[in-house]
């Protein structure tokens, strides 16, 4: 696997990483389905509370599966920016009785291990009906990205945690972001007409979906003219924040298939953490967890990546879906700016990528954005937009700064057997 | 490494040691770039894993808890840098556009913080690298990086 090894003789890091994967090839499979999906209104729908999102995207999946509040045993919450992505919840939603309840966080690879922990539980006859959301509503009217919860903004920060705020390195992403991505162009001569051509197919799958928030088209003369935000990243790098939630209902596959929607079966996860020591050992910058949670998600699966039809990668910047690619294995690390330059992530294009707009141009709903595209094609309801052949979908989740990955293989195919 | 006191925005954030933090700001007002050091292997690595987190109580090479604090050399090179563009903070309005750095220490330690006296065309990935030291309050005084001669 193409993680950086640890250099001469100094005491590896990864000697303390468990392989118990690594030990044979036999994987249980996975029993478990998303029987239901919720997506609310996105974008800049004011008044409204992340409860509130939160509810109704659980009610819009329960009717979608044909279920009942009543059904629901299981409550799984993505933590974000929000103070009402509590436990709690639970009691804002009326929720009673419930054998799983967490919050959950492992930033924007969070959604997957959400789904893994419900697969388990309800494999294990600990829950049957689990409801899994995420819910924001950072945007207020008036006011702007930059005053939301996503400036980074913090005075009080004690000790050590304030001196960023005196250099001036605000927002809580968009500068590790953009000296990982300068990293990758200083090494491997990545481009932003590269990189582009991301942001121009996205857009472009956009607008065919009714569900985007950005469905004006966009150009590669646009995405360049577009502003510097933290240079080298343009405006039209970064993903967009949304207001709103998206829920899904985990159910074992047995009980899914009695339901009102095709069953979505969860085939694969895997995930995986390289950790940043932030020494020369390891580089997250350039070389991610997708390499490892990859091969273990297509593993439990039982297929090859060249059986995956349809890809919906975590972007919170262009850069990451270009990182990610690379990780997967469809380039080799340094040439994802090569691979992507022909446009084949776009409608039309030979690897569908992204094929709701992703989180920089339909919304920005962390792991769930990935996940929900991934739901809708996997059925066969995405429309204008459906990608023909959808055996095999892998969604990705990706958090921190390129340091938490997690990966899912979708089919609307039952496995094992 | 001397200490300069260079004229700074009084609305620009001010740290705020504290009692995990004093040995870094108190090196720092002295002219020293204090680092975490594990006492078992030697190995140096920055104070913090990263935004928010606490000063490291581990070594991450052999994992000892025996950590201390030591001085850096003072000495890096540039491993990446982001030019600001993006006004978060009225204080950094005349600033735009500035730069943020990751610097690797002789030591392979990466921190986050600042080039000055470079214009932001002149920074090169790789380029070497010596600590200054800006007073920005009364009591506290940050490291920042300038090109090495």
């Amino acid at each position: 696997m193409p993680m950086p090894s640890p250099t001469g003789d100094r005491a590896p890091v990864l000697r303390r990483v468990r392989r118990a994967h690594d030990q044979g090839e036999e994987h249980t499979p996975v029993t478990a389905a998303i029987a239901g999906l919720g997506i609310t209104e996105m974008g800049k729908v004011f008044g409204r509370t992340a409860s509130d999102f939160a509810g109704e995207a659980i009610a819009l999946a329960l009717e979608d599966a044909g279920l009942a509040a009543d059904d629901v045993d299981g409550l799984l919450i993505n933590a974000n920016q929000s103070p009402e992505m509590v436990p709690t919840l639970q009691f804002s939603l009326g929720l009673a009785d419930l054998t799983l309840v967490n919050v959950m966080s492992a930033f924007g690879s969070t959604a997957a291990t959400m789904l893994q922990y419900a697969a388990h539980a309800i494999a294990a006859g600990q829950a049957s009906v689990v409801a899994c959301v995420y819910a924001d509503a950072p945007l207020r009217e008036g006011g702007s990205i930059s005053q939301s919860g996503y400036s980074g903004r913090r005075f009080d920060a004690p000790g050590l945690a304030g001196l960023r705020f005196a250099y001036g390195d605000y927002g809580p992403a968009n500068s590790g972001y953009a000296m990982a991505l300068r990293r990758h162009m200083h090494l491997f001569g990545t481009t932003h007409e590269q990189l582009g051509t991301i942001a121009v197919g996205q857009r472009a799958w956009a607008q065919l979906n009714p569900a985007a928030q950005m469905r004006n088209p966009m150009t590669i003369d646009d995405y360049h003219a577009s502003r510097w935000v933290v240079e080298p990243l343009h405006l039209f790098d970064c993903c967009l924040v949304s207001n709103g939630g998206v829920a899904v209902i985990v159910t074992s596959a047995e009980r899914a298939r009695d339901l009102r929607q095709p069953p979505v079966h969860l085939r694969g996860f895997g995930q995986c953490a390289p950790g940043d020591t932030g020494r020369g050992e390891r580089d997250p910058a350039t070389h991610t967890g997708a390499s490892k949670a990859g091969e273990l998600a297509l593993r439990q699966a039982g297929i090859e990546l060249a059986d995956v039809d349809v890809l919906e990668l975590y972007d919170c910047y262009t850069y990451t879906v270009l990182v990610t690619l690379e990780d997967y294995g469809y380039c080799a690390k340094g040439e994802g700016g090569d691979f992507v330059a022909d446009g084949k992530l776009g409608p039309g294009g030979a690897l569908p990528c992204n094929t709701g707009g992703g989180q920089l141009s339909s919304f920005y709903m962390w792991g769930f954005t990935p996940l929900s595209e991934g739901v809708i094609q996997a059925r066969g309801q995405a429309g204008e937009r459906q990608v023909a052949a959808h055996d095999h979908v892998l969604v990705s989740g990706n958090g921190g700064v390129l340091t938490f990955h997690s990966t899912t293989i979708l089919s609307p195919h039952e496995g094992g057997a | 490494m001397t200490v300069t006191t260079t004229p700074s925005d009084p609305a620009k954030p001010v740290p705020v040691p504290d009692a995990h933090s004093a040995p870094f700001f108190d090196g720092a007002r002295a002219g020293r770039l204090m680092l975490r050091r594990c006492r078992a292997c030697d190995t140096f690595m920055s104070p913090i894993a990263g935004i928010g987190a606490p000063v490291r109580p581990r070594c991450v090479a052999c994992f000892s808890g025996d950590l201390e604090w030591a001085a850096s050399s003072g000495r890096g090179s540039l491993y990446s840098f982001v030019i600001m563009h993006q006004l978060y903070d009225e204080a950094f309005a005349s600033d735009i556009p500035y730069n943020i750095a990751v610097v690797e220490t002789d030591e392979g330690v990466r921190l986050t913080t600042q080039v000055v006296g470079c214009a932001n065309e002149a920074l090169v990935i790789g380029m070497a690298l010596a600590v200054v030291f800006e007073r920005v309050s009364d009591d506290v005084t940050i490291p920042k990086f300038r090109p090495a001669s």
